[in-house]
């Protein structure tokens, strides 16, 4: 990976990434679902851009091809044929593809140091070459989009063009939309154009447009214009309110300080113990005892403490007492 | 082997072989794991050949592990349930832990500690055998759902903390309780040391002798 850039976060790390870099602005990729045609030419520019050619698959009886996201299709379209309490039908197509969140829950599960990173411009990027194939990023991602690679166990998905955009590009998804459905610029510049796109479509009569930019993630860099922002469920299972499981926060979060400390605190009391109390010695040997052993002498029998307590003296009081070894 | 008259056979060649191997696993499962657990622990991962191999392996070694200790740890069911000396000698945490032996009850061939790391590490490693396998990639996890992967990776978390906590606990035990090493890596303890720290496993061993040898 080619880092010319501020990182704002680094998998599996508690230093700061190198950050020196002033007046880097957040970018963000805008995907108008109400102009998309479902033509799929974001999809063939990403395959082409990055090199990558999925098995041909097959078809399920729906326009999605690939049916889902794979280690070498990091985005897909999905078509949905949504009918509403009237009767209308409706044919909402969604680009799905990484989010590129602000709070990445790859990237807080992920247990190799350097495999994803976050830039400063907001990009959420692996690198593959510290991947160790664990999957963690997957258990992590509240939108189920890492895939890993049957090939070589590393995990893969949109890098937002990193590479393009690094050299001041768009990414190429952007650059072939023939409807300006995907558009690309600071995150800022992308909010106020969704702004202006969701008082159109409520001019238009979409009363419950919107933007997807989920704070439940810190906001995304990639945000959806959505003529149902009140259900984006309805758009292929977009999640209404993703968020960072909590079981993740719990797992990622609290739980790592805390065992690592008690762990080492359990073992420097061990230290502790010893230097102040002592081993439990090996006891002498008793030259004559082991041909007859009484049973009296066996030691001390809680279960009769007052009757044995004078008579269990033979044996145990031979023993020299632990405070005094 | 030859066993002087005052020694007693408390684990067989067999046993000692299982617990090094197991003892073996444990470490290196446990640094493995860890690599994986928090940042700090990560150089962890080179003792099986760096982060990736330590990925392919630990999922493995575990396996290897839950059949050694479950091959043993059947076998010592019966020793290590609870009894009313055990209750007692729990009682008097103080004086086991203040070296007071001869304030103990008598105890068989396991104290209430072992017993606790037995039962401990019987829970402990089938959480992390179920746990494990539904985060185990690229061979099982893509069978379960996504929540469910959460769940078993954050049990998958507590139930090794539990384990090393138990082991870090046992591994002191035995450097605490002179004698107690020898009988893992000789197999024989003192007539002695079997009185003073197991008096009722060792009057069953004396008496065991006496009907063999009269």
């Amino acid at each position: 990976m080619d880092n010319s850039q501020n990182i704002i976060a680094r998998s599996a790390t508690t230093t700061a990434p190198p950050q020196v870099r002033s007046h880097v602005d957040e970018v963000a990729k805008l995907i108008d679902v109400s102009k998309c045609i479902g033509c799929k030419a974001c999809q063939v520019a990403c395959m082409e851009w990055n090199d990558l050619r999925d098995e041909v698959g097959e078809c399920h009886g729906t326009y999605d091809n690939p049916t889902d996201l794979t280690p070498e299709s990091w985005t897909v379209m999905r078509f949905s044929e949504y009918e509403d309490t009237n009767g209308g039908l409706e044919w909402l197509i969604r680009k799905d593809g990484c989010m590129h969140c602000a709070e990445p829950g790859c990237l807080e599960a992920c247990p190799a140091p350097g495999a994803i990173v976050q830039y400063a411009n907001g990009i959420v990027d692996f690198d593959s070459n510290h991947c160790i194939g664990c999957g963690y990023c997957i258990t992590g991602c509240p939108f189920d989009i890492p895939r890993i690679s049957p090939k070589d166990q590393k995990s893969y998905k949109c890098t937002l063009c990193s590479d393009r955009v690094n050299a001041g590009l768009e990414p190429a998804c952007v650059k072939t939309c023939p409807t300006n459905c995907i558009e690309f610029g600071t995150k800022a510049d992308m909010l106020a154009r969704a702004e202006k796109r969701v008082g159109d479509l409520k001019e238009l009569g979409f009363r419950d447009a919107g933007i997807y930019d989920p704070a439940g993630v810190g906001g995304t860099h990639v945000m959806y214009v959505l003529h149902h922002a009140d259900d984006p469920n309805r758009y292929s299972g977009l999640p209404k309110d993703p968020r960072i499981s909590p079981l993740v926060d719990a797992w990622k979060g609290a739980t790592k300080p805390i065992m690592s400390a008690i762990i080492g605190i359990t073992a420097f009391a061990g230290v502790i113990h010893y230097m102040t109390k002592g081993p439990k010695e090996e006891p002498e040997e008793q030259p004559d005892a082991h041909e007859e052993t009484p049973p009296h002498a066996l030691g001390y029998d809680a279960t009769q403490r007052n009757e044995r307590g004078h008579d269990a003296g033979d044996s145990a009081g031979e023993r020299p007492r632990g405070d005094e070894r | 082997m030859k066993v002087s008259r005052n020694r007693l056979i408390r684990y067989s060649p067999l046993d000692r072989a299982n617990h090094w191997s197991m003892a073996l696993m444990f470490v290196l499962l446990a640094l493995s794991g860890l690599a994986f657990f928090h940042p700090a622990f990560f150089f962890f991962s080179h003792t099986l050949g760096g982060p990736v191999w330590a990925r392919i392996l630990h999922p493995f070694l575990g396996v290897v592990l839950v059949l050694l200790f479950y091959a043993m740890a059947a076998r010592h069911v019966r020793r290590n349930l609870f009894d009313r000396n055990d209750v007692q000698w729990m009682r008097q945490i103080d004086d086991v832990l203040n070296n007071r032996d001869e304030k103990l009850p008598k105890i068989g061939k396991y104290n209430p500690g072992q017993k606790l790391v037995y039962w401990a590490l019987i829970a402990s490693i089938a959480l992390l055998l179920i746990s494990g396998v539904i985060m185990w990639r690229p061979w099982f996890a893509g069978y379960f759902p996504i929540p469910l992967i959460r769940f078993a990776s954050l049990l998958h978390a507590v139930a090794a903390f539990v384990a090393i906590v138990t082991i870090i606990v046992h591994v002191y035990a035995a450097i605490w309780v002179k004698g107690s090493i020898r009988s893992m890596t000789r197999g024989w303890v003192t007539r002695a040391w079997a009185r003073h720290h197991h008096s009722l496993w060792a009057r069953e061993q004396e008496e065991a002798q006496r009907r063999e040898q009269p």
